[in-house]
């Protein structure tokens, strides 16, 4: 019984000690070509000198979830580990022959449409494993797509915290306050990935959010 | 709705249907079961408009099962999925009486949701007011 007692105590001191050290699992989640992987290389060559995963201009790039373990993220002296895990773009229709106009060969673009189809599926799968979700959106876009909203729907309904990021606002059309009037409950941070704009407030609100885990 | 437009010439419209799916004839229905019937409706051509809507969750797993079915069902390339709520912002007051008003009536009759086959819809623009179906041709 006193062994007991004090294997709890000890397992209480150890956890708590090491419970800021956890791995906060950050998703990416948005539809494609909204600029995830941007967002997630820019972070990890930030923070650990690698990138995750290749973008292109082609939609459905990132054809399978990709990950960077352990980046520590510094920002104002705090510190959190993160896991990152970047996710296909979510999308309702996939057809092969929208990827010929970006010059890909039949054979190819049958074979992208295949594996994006997969990578929806495995993105919709990892939602049930996120801490914390960015959900990246083409600020240049009409944010009312269905997508974004059974995205932001299904966090909710998990209780995930959500941080919905407005990417692209170094270009003409973008327009975040379209974005936040779509979304009005949640924090909308416009940033632009290609050019690391706006990323303290982009950590500030990540960091808040960990908070909530 | 989008097959007429101020008797505009818009050339040869693929066949399709529209078929309207009361709230009641899903009610009942577990999530599996309404998917596969939305799927079935979809599958035959039509533009499905529900009254009411899904669930988050239905909703990523219909995406999920379009998503199996391309590549296996021949000339099949997804789906084009809009909800529209009547209910725009409402007060904290108006959320929670439309919430008990969900609640007794079994499912939110406020809101309509629109699917189709992606082979017939090309894209269906949505603000917070209206939904417009623009079709293949």
């Amino acid at each position: 019984m006193v062994i007991k007692i004090f294997k709890n105590f000890f397992k209480r001191i150890f956890s708590n000690l090491f419970k800021n050290k956890r791995e906060i699992k950050l998703g990416f989640y948005g539809p494609p070509n909204a600029g995830k992987t941007s967002l997630a290389n820019r972070i990890c060559k930030d923070f650990t000198g690698e990138e995750i995963g290749s973008v292109s201009k082609v939609p459905h790039e990132t054809r399978k979830v990709q990950f960077k373990e352990k980046v520590d993220i510094s920002y104002k002296g705090k510190k959190m580990v993160f896991k990152m895990i970047d996710t296909p773009g979510i999308a309702t229709k996939i057809d092969y022959e929208n990827f010929l106009k970006y010059k890909v060969s039949k054979k190819d673009a049958k074979a992208r449409a295949r594996e994006a189809t997969q990578g929806v599926i495995e993105s919709i799968k990892w939602l049930d494993d996120m801490d914390i979700v960015v959900v990246v959106l083409d600020a240049t876009e009409n944010p009312y797509n269905q997508v974004n909203i059974t995205i932001i729907g299904n966090l909710v309904a998990r209780k995930i915290p959500v941080l919905i990021v407005a990417n692209k606002i170094d270009l003409k059309k973008s327009d975040i306050k379209k974005i936040e009037a779509a979304f009005p409950e949640y924090e909308v941070v416009g940033i632009s990935a290609k050019f690391g704009d706006n990323l303290e407030e982009f950590y500030e609100s990540i960091f808040k959010l960990s908070k909530k885990v | 709705m989008g097959k007429k437009k101020g008797g505009k010439h818009l050339g040869n419209i693929k066949g399709f249907a529209i078929q309207f799916l009361p709230y009641s004839e899903i009610r009942e229905l577990n999530s599996d079961d309404r998917i596969r019937k939305i799927l079935n409706i979809i599958l035959g051509n039509n533009i499905l408009i529900l009254q009411g809507k899904l669930t988050s969750n239905e909703e990523a797993r219909l995406i999920g099962d379009t998503m199996a079915m391309i590549g296996h069902i021949k000339d099949f390339k997804g789906i084009e999925l809009a909800v529209i709520s009547g209910n725009g912002r409402d007060s904290f007051f108006g959320k929670m009486t439309r919430g008990i008003a969900n609640v007794l009536a079994g499912g939110d009759f406020s809101s309509i949701t629109i699917i189709g086959p992606a082979t017939i819809v090309k894209e269906m623009k949505r603000n917070p007011k209206k939904i417009e179906l623009l079709l293949n041709r």
